[in-house]
């Protein structure tokens, strides 16, 4: 082994800073789950009957389903009796109705993992919806956005304050038959965030939601939802941190866009759980639905997700384009180190005329990680003149991390065109040695050419977001990133 | 002395490339080292910049100090500059930016202040005159989708803002045609200063015609084995090396290599 390679070996062994763990007095189920469970959060959110029957419904169809094992990630058998479902802070008062009244322990933690709610919200004009295990804890901005009409809040809040949008527009592009970890969410989601921008209405900032897992053992099952009426616009970016603990905790979330005629949805992630120890103990399993609907002609989505996170992420935001004309985009770089694994792509399944699409993946592999691109690219018979562009590119820091690519096409229209291009890099010995002949030490060579590989897709990002993307990827390689 | 090299040896696996190679440089002089190919001319080049794929003996002093002991980022801060033969392509990584990383470890060193973007650009347009580069090479990333002769301009422009003491140019001439290679060759030229040494590899008498050398040395097997002043390199140009090569093969070392 050459020094450059022990070098880059040592860099990528740093440890996660975000792995502490805050003292919050905690309201938890008990562990295990059951339809009385299911009924325990229903009631505890204090929801409508319909609720909690799709909920019901929703479990009685995962106890037919199996897990699926197809993903490129080995990880043991989930005890899905071993999860605790429902952890929330306890409130100190009878449940926060502004910022001031929230736990302080708890914007002492956001404070730590640098996300003041009340300051940065307001210094950087981004509403935050900060959710700490399952229950939202707090929501800047409501009131600005209120005067344009946006709806920005809990998904607790929007079963109260707007069942109706929630009953229209939930589980209407992610159903909750869909897969195995979507359809354990339908049954015990606990909180997320609500979004809904009226016609019309380009929201006047960006929309944000901060996720923590603080609680031990639990499990974090939080459903998105996002809804832009017709010609409305919304940027919308999700961050995530937990603790560091020794046992595998799973994040099942299901995530819903819906893009009605001539809207835009530009939804970005930075994702950054636990990613375990550097044996591979521990971390988060990301196992994650996230998928937007072009319903409306013209309309568009769009996203961008920097995972560096996890210890496995298994996830493919992904679009459908059902309204003539319409975009779906798909940016992402995907960091895997020590024994990470991570299997993430996107679906674009072309449905109306003249759709088009592009999907643009840069995987990062260092250490033991491995990372898998897997993507579809379907183009129904009904989709004249559809498009698709699509690229992905590996990239390898020293000899024990793989990269894998699993594209598939499948095309019914004769008039498709679909594009597909791929390349595999290392980061060679001859160009760090260049970088350092100018006198750029290694640490910060690599750091260059990893930010240079990814900037396509950084720069896809709002800038606030981007450049903490950066300093993500230094966490992630350890200070490699600069 | 600016360089000093004792009984160079430079090996890769069991193969040794350098077999004692002796060599003094001067501030204010240039070097030309000519050889055939495989004569070790490049191996030199990557030794004396810290390459850590040979295994290395023997004895350099970079103004007086131990080259050898020192990383190669360390190198290059102290004013050591390779010209690769063969740049390499950083995708994504803006020219400019790599070049004012480059600088400012540079000035870190010599405990000036860092330079930021506006002052570095204008130290950058200024520099780029002398290898007629125009502005639309620094928004490009580093070498990628270059040609081979912008690649060597591009070598050129960071010797000129990096402000080398001893600045090495590895076959800077290879793969140019005559009026990059003017270029190229007039950049070096303004470049010359008597505080600076230039170490001219090259495989042909044709760059020397526009970069004339103070000493020439010609290697072979691994080993200096002629010196001489620029006449020696039009020698050269005349009888080839293949008496040198003959002459050293056997491995014993023979300073004046016979020229019939």
């Amino acid at each position: 082994m050459s020094a450059v390679q022990s070098e880059i070996r040592e860099l990528t062994n740093r440890e996660y800073q975000y792995g502490f763990v805050t003292d919050l007095e905690t309201d938890v189920a008990p562990r295990g789950l059951n339809e009385d469970v299911i009924r325990l959060i229903s009631s505890k959110k204090n929801e409508p009957q319909w609720l909690l029957d799709w909920r019901l419904r929703a479990y009685r169809h995962w106890l037919t389903m199996e897990e699926p094992c197809w993903q490129n990630a080995h990880y043991g058998p989930i005890d899905y009796q071993d999860i605790i479902y429902y952890a929330a802070p306890k409130p100190k008062t009878a449940g926060p109705k502004s910022l001031d009244e929230v736990d302080p322990e708890v914007l002492a933690m956001f404070n730590k993992l640098g996300i003041s709610l009340a300051e940065q919200g307001r210094l950087s004009g981004i509403a935050v919806d900060a959710i700490v295990d399952s229950v939202s804890v707090g929501t800047t901005f409501k009131k600005k956005l209120a005067e344009v009409g946006v709806i920005f809040c809990s998904f607790s809040e929007a079963v109260q304050d707007h069942p109706d949008l929630v009953k229209k527009y939930l589980g209407s592009v992610v159903p909750y038959t869909d897969n195995y970890f979507a359809t354990l969410n339908s049954a015990v989601f606990t909180d997320g965030s609500f979004c809904f921008i009226p016609k019309g209405v380009r929201c006047p900032m960006e929309l944000s939601t901060y996720f923590r897992i603080n609680q031990a053992d639990t499990g974090q099952f939080e459903r998105t939802l996002i809804v832009c009426e017709d010609g409305a616009y919304v940027s919308y970016l999700e961050g995530c941190t937990a603790p560091m603990r020794d046992k595998n905790q799973l994040h099942a979330a299901v995530v819903e866009l819906v893009a009605l005629e001539g809207a835009q949805i530009k939804y970005s992630t930075v994702q950054n759980w636990y990613p375990g120890d550097k044996d591979g103990k521990g971390g988060i399993y990301n196992f994650v639905t996230k998928r937007g609907k072009c319903a409306g002609a013209n309309s568009k989505i769009s996203w961008t997700q920097v995972e560096t996170g996890s210890a496995i992420t298994w996830k493919y935001p992904s679009v459908i384009l059902k309204g003539d004309n319409s975009v779906g985009e798909f940016y992402s770089v995907a960091l895997t180190n020590n024994r990470q694994q991570a299997d993430t792509g996107t679906k674009m399944i072309h449905i109306g005329k003249n759709t088009r699409s592009t999907i643009l993946s840069k995987g990062i592999s260092a250490g033991h990680g491995q990372n898998t691109y897997r993507g579809l690219v379907k183009i129904l018979k009904a989709a004249t003149g559809a498009r698709n562009h699509t690229q992905c590119d590996s990239l390898l820091l020293g000899d024990q991390c793989g990269a894998h690519t699993f594209p598939y096409i499948e095309v019914m229209n004769p008039t498709a065109q679909v594009e597909h291009e791929a390349s595999t890099s290392t980061i060679g010995e001859d160009q760090l040695f260049y970088c350092r002949q100018r006198g750029i030490p290694v640490e910060d060579a690599t750091s260059m050419i990893v930010n240079g590989f990814c900037r396509e897709v950084f720069k896809e990002l709002p800038m606030e977001f981007a450049v903490e993307a950066q300093k993500l990827l230094s966490v992630s390689l350890e200070g490699c990133v600069g | 002395m600016m360089l000093q090299i004792r009984n160079l040896r430079a090996s890769v696996g069991r193969k040794e490339i350098l077999r004692g190679l002796d060599l003094d440089v001067r501030a204010g002089e240039v070097h030309a080292i000519m050889g055939p190919n495989g004569s070790g001319k490049s191996t030199l080049a990557q030794v004396l910049a810290g390459r850590e794929t040979y295994d290395v003996t023997g004895e350099v002093l970079y103004e007086g100090r131990n080259l050898l002991a020192m990383s190669p980022e360390q190198r290059a801060v102290e004013g050591v500059f390779l010209a690769f033969q063969y740049p390499l392509e950083i995708p994504g990584v803006g020219n400019l930016y790599f070049l004012r990383t480059a600088l400012n470890m540079v000035r870190k060193q010599r405990g000036l202040e860092e330079l930021d973007a506006m002052d570095f650009l204008a130290l950058a347009k200024e520099r780029m005159k002398l290898v007629e580069m125009d502005q639309s090479f620094m928004n490009r990333s580093v070498n990628a989708g270059f040609s081979g002769g912008e690649k060597k301009r591009n070598e050129i422009l960071q010797m000129a803002v990096l402000e080398p003491k001893l600045a090495i140019l590895d076959e800077t001439d290879s793969g140019l045609d005559i009026d990059a290679l003017r270029v190229v060759a007039s950049g070096v030229n303004a470049l010359r200063s008597k505080e600076r040494a230039l170490l001219v590899i090259t495989h042909y008498q044709r760059l020397l015609d526009y970069i004339v050398p103070d000493r020439v040395h010609v290697i072979a097997n691994g080993r200096i084995v002629r010196s001489g002043d620029k006449n020696l390199a039009l020698e050269l140009e005349k009888y080839g090396y293949a008496d040198f090569e003959k002459d050293t093969a056997g491995g014993t070392p023979s300073a004046a290599g016979a020229i019939p």
